[in-house]
């Protein structure tokens, strides 16, 4: 890795830097970026906000003003320069593909090869006196702060997890406190989430829902989708709350829970509405499963444990009810 | 809210002897799994731990180490499919992240 990047970084060393390029931006918030990030929020067309990758001059940065890099996803992009309102500086945006800060660092798009190609690309060692540049925190599981600085001259410093933290950040000098250096998991940041898994699911979901409701089977129209707002809205809601540490064991709970709420308007006898426990609380489980991709503490370890156990689980309950139903019928 | 998942999981593994105890660890870990404690790194809470990778990617004497992933179903579940590492495919119009 190391090897490669010498080889493809190298000739850009004695080359002479292009000449520095930037575009001006602002750090106003307009009421179009708010749509922006509604219409993101909603998964709507959701590759629709990539940011030019490049340098960008914020205010009016000097030789002597600080660097941030950001990823080209807007949403990212919009949080950190209306973040530095009344701090002239240079942002300098990488290409990770439409992808958010955390997930492309993930994905190593965010990494520390991109950021020296850029660093490059944009003749910064030209256009500034300094040899700083400042990361989002979360950009950090793809960069090597130690290799960024060997291969381009550059210190790589991480800034705050939320950009919000910036101008505290700025003003204690370049240094984050514990508090600005944690994820969180509040409720404003998880409910944020529940739409793009509402509509995700909802492509499979809803036409369920409707087909069953045209079947006259109005009550499983009914419990599908509740199964559906379970897992996508309840399990983001209350998070904390469900029980069990596991996704699919808080979502079933979730699940059970919206099914108890529903039980009195539904004209089914005790083992009717047994049997239905078993198929829609594993739907809501298999729904809510998939919050773990948008939480900001699952591993993949745990991710793998729980699903070993919780797919073929989700999958044998389904077809216990499905059984019991056909059982009562037939027999 | 409590920033725990599955208990034992976790692959982070310290080396204290190649520790130099430099801190850039303590500093890009985003659960505070780190401490630093006469001039080595100290794992407080392994459980904490969500195998993002910041840490060992950033360790210049490759003290740490950790298997690297997302903790996401919908990767895991578009890798198996694959027969590929997990994948979340973000950018195909898919949920996560």
């Amino acid at each position: 890795m190391q090897q490669r990047a010498q080889k493809i970084l190298m000739p850009f060393r004695t080359a002479a830097a292009p000449a520095a390029a930037f575009e001006p931006v602002s750090s106003e918030y307009l009421p179009a970026d708010r749509l922006a990030a509604w219409k993101a929020r909603w998964g709507i067309n959701r590759m629709a906000y990539k940011v030019k990758p490049g340098l960008y001059a914020l205010g009016e940065p000097t030789a002597a003003s600080p660097v941030f890099a950001s990823a080209n996803y807007k949403l990212s992009f919009d949080a950190l320069r209306t973040s530095l309102k009344g701090f002239s500086s240079w942002l300098l945006v990488l290409d990770t593909k439409g992808i958010n800060v955390w997930c492309a660092a993930g994905k190593g798009t965010f990494g520390t090869l991109e950021l020296a190609r850029s660093i490059r690309e944009a003749g910064l060692e030209k256009l500034v006196s300094h040899r700083s540049i400042t990361l989002p925190q979360l950009g950090a599981p793809g960069v090597s702060a130690h290799r960024v600085k060997a291969y381009t001259g550059f210190s790589v410093n991480y800034g705050p997890v939320r950009a919000e933290d910036l101008p505290e950040f700025l003003r204690q000098g370049g240094k984050a406190t514990a508090e600005m250096r944690r994820v969180r998991f509040n409720f404003p940041d998880r409910i944020v989430l529940a739409p793009v898994q509402f509509v995700y699911f909802g492509k499979y979901f809803v036409p369920a829902a409707a087909l069953l409701y045209l079947a006259g089977l109005k009550a499983d129209a009914a419990l599908t989708a509740a199964a559906l707002l379970a897992g996508s809205v309840l399990v983001p809601a209350l998070l904390p709350w469900l029980p069990g540490r596991a996704f699919a064991i808080k979502s079933a709970a979730a699940g059970l829970a919206a099914i108890a709420v529903l039980a009195p308007f539904l004209p089914f006898d005790p083992y009717q509405l047994g049997a239905r426990l078993f198929i829609y609380a594993a739907a809501a489980s298999f729904v809510g499963l998939d919050f773990t991709g948008a939480s900001t503490y699952t591993s993949l370890s745990g991710v793998r444990k729980e699903m070993r156990l919780a797919m073929p689980a989700q999958a044998l309950s389904v077809l216990a009810g499905l059984a019991a139903l056909a059982a009562r019928r037939f027999l | 809210m409590t920033m725990k998942y599955l208990p034992g999981v976790s692959t982070l593994k310290l080396e204290a002897a190649k520790c130099i105890g430099c801190g850039m660890c303590a500093k890009v870990c985003p659960h505070a799994v780190f401490w630093i404690e006469a001039r080595k790194a100290v794992i407080t809470d392994v459980d904490l731990c969500m195998e993002c990778g910041a840490c060992a990617g950033n360790c210049p004497t490759e003290a740490l180490s950790v298997k690297k992933g997302v903790g996401c179903a919908q990767a895991v579940r578009m890798g198996f499919l694959r027969g590929t590492e997990p994948d979340c495919g973000c950018g195909d119009g898919s949920s996560c992240c």
